[in-house]
């Protein structure tokens, strides 16, 4: 029998190694895997590369995360945030390497190295202070620029419903991030409000398959969320 | 009287046609979005995978888990539907977006857009969506003010500031008017705001206004 719910965050988190690349889902408060990183936070896994949005909020989360010296690298498109004090106390002072990625552009390094590709071109940064250091080429009289692929030791992310296969449904805008860092990452872990009986969620509503899902813990958000509208 | 913020964002609204599929960069362009009026049909995209979004919520109908790229609070409009970042941003690199608005630090005669990062040594810009934006709409549009804070024109004949796209933007709205940015041939003022004069809007600008 297939089983892909483990019944604690501790044993969701087991294994994550010092070095790990890891891929964090969310866009602003939504679709973040919150517990996982409090999680990975009590975990201690050390020397990390962190990809995700932003660098971080406040001193929670993923900005506790880099207080704690944890994060070597970041990897995102806006460091920037209501409240990035740490992440830009940290790099004024040298204790953190920071890697600009335009959002569409991370978005699909990522999908690239779930789908096996390892390398494409995009218009996107062509002629920008982004390109440098990558390859250019024109195709059809236009500039793009090589983007490699972005694999991530491990994939944090959350999700509205799962069922014992690891198939995950994404309420409202809680998706972005989350479907793609699920095929790109070795390790796929997925925080859920609801796990539900095999054959109970739609088919057409499951966002991301449970082949690209290694394990899933159920977590209350503490919120009395309604049904999705759409399912 | 130049334009208000509002006005600004009315006066683009009222170019949009209907049935076009567009982006909203965050500050002022997000207002445009109040000024469509609701008999026509525009579908409002936001890049963190939201398809048709409605107006802003009423306290009782707020979802925390529907946000636009601001990462401010909205609702879905009647044939709303979802896509994760990797494919939002598929739609956008790929040509299916009418229009994205955006603000801007600079726009150059030849299109080019500045609207990311104030220097080469600012150390760690957010560049966010912008760039993808820029290289994949159909259209991009600037809505702006015409000049910085102490005066200094944001219409110049080349960019100062780091690029965000190369030869990206088709027209510029400010609070002064609006400006057509043609290939071979630079600015041409469009539209006058009440009471602004040519010379003004020449005045306000770095480079060569066109008219016609």
């Amino acid at each position: 029998m297939i089983n892909k719910i483990v019944q604690s965050v501790a044993a969701a988190l087991a294994g994550v190694k010092d070095g790990s690349t890891v891929l964090i889902g969310g866009f602003g408060s939504v679709g973040q895997p919150d517990v996982l990183i409090e999680g990975l936070i009590e975990q201690g896994a050390g020397n990390l590369t962190a990809v995700l949005n932003n660098a971080g909020v406040g001193r929670v989360g993923v900005a506790r995360l880099m207080e704690l010296g944890r994060v070597r690298k970041i990897i995102c498109s806006f460091p920037r945030s209501s409240d990035p004090v740490v992440f830009e106390t940290l790099y004024r002072e040298g204790r953190i390497e920071l890697e600009i990625v335009p959002q569409g552009t991370l978005a699909e390094r990522i999908r690239a190295a779930g789908a096996g590709v390892p390398a494409f071109y995009t218009a996107t940064a062509a002629g920008t202070p982004l390109e440098r250091g990558k390859e250019t080429r024109d195709f059809d009289g236009k500039r793009y620029v090589m983007e490699r692929a972005l694999k991530g030791d491990v994939a944090l992310i959350e999700a509205w419903e799962a069922d014992r296969w690891g198939n995950l449904v994404y309420r409202g805008s809680g998706g972005n991030f989350n479907p793609v860092m699920a095929m790109g990452a070795e390790l796929t872990i997925a925080q859920v409000q609801h796990v539900r009986e095999l054959g109970a969620l739609h088919p057409h509503m499951i966002g991301t398959p449970g082949v690209y899902v290694n394990r899933v813990v159920q977590v209350d958000r503490g919120g009395d969320w309604l049904r999705p509208e759409l399912s | 009287m130049p334009f208000n913020r509002d006005q600004m964002a009315r006066r683009l609204a009222d170019d949009v046609p209907e049935g076009w599929c567009v982006n909203l960069g965050i500050g002022i362009p997000t207002m445009v979005a109040n000024h469509v009026p609701a008999e026509r049909e525009v579908i409002f995209q936001s890049e963190n995978g939201v398809i048709g979004m409605g107006p802003a919520p009423s306290k009782e109908n707020e979802d925390p888990w529907l946000i636009n790229a601001g990462k401010q609070l909205i609702t879905l409009a009647k044939g709303a539907s979802f896509v994760g970042h990797a494919d939002s941003f598929a739609m956008i690199r790929g040509g299916h977006i009418d229009l994205c608005v955006l603000g801007a630090f600079e726009v150059a005669e030849n299109g080019d857009l500045a609207n990311w990062a104030t220097s080469e040594n600012d150390t760690a810009p957010a560049v966010g969506g912008a760039m993808d934006l820029a290289a994949g709409a159909k259209q991009v549009w600037v809505l702006m003010e015409h000049t910085t804070k102490d005066g200094r024109p944001k219409l110049v004949e080349r960019c100062g500031y780091p690029l965000t796209g190369l030869a990206c933007v088709r027209r510029i709205y400010t609070n002064l008017g609006v400006i057509d940015v043609l290939p071979e041939k630079g600015f041409v003022v469009r539209d006058l705001a009440p009471g602004v004069t040519l010379d003004e809007l020449r005045a306000k600008s770095g480079a060569t206004l066109h008219t016609n």
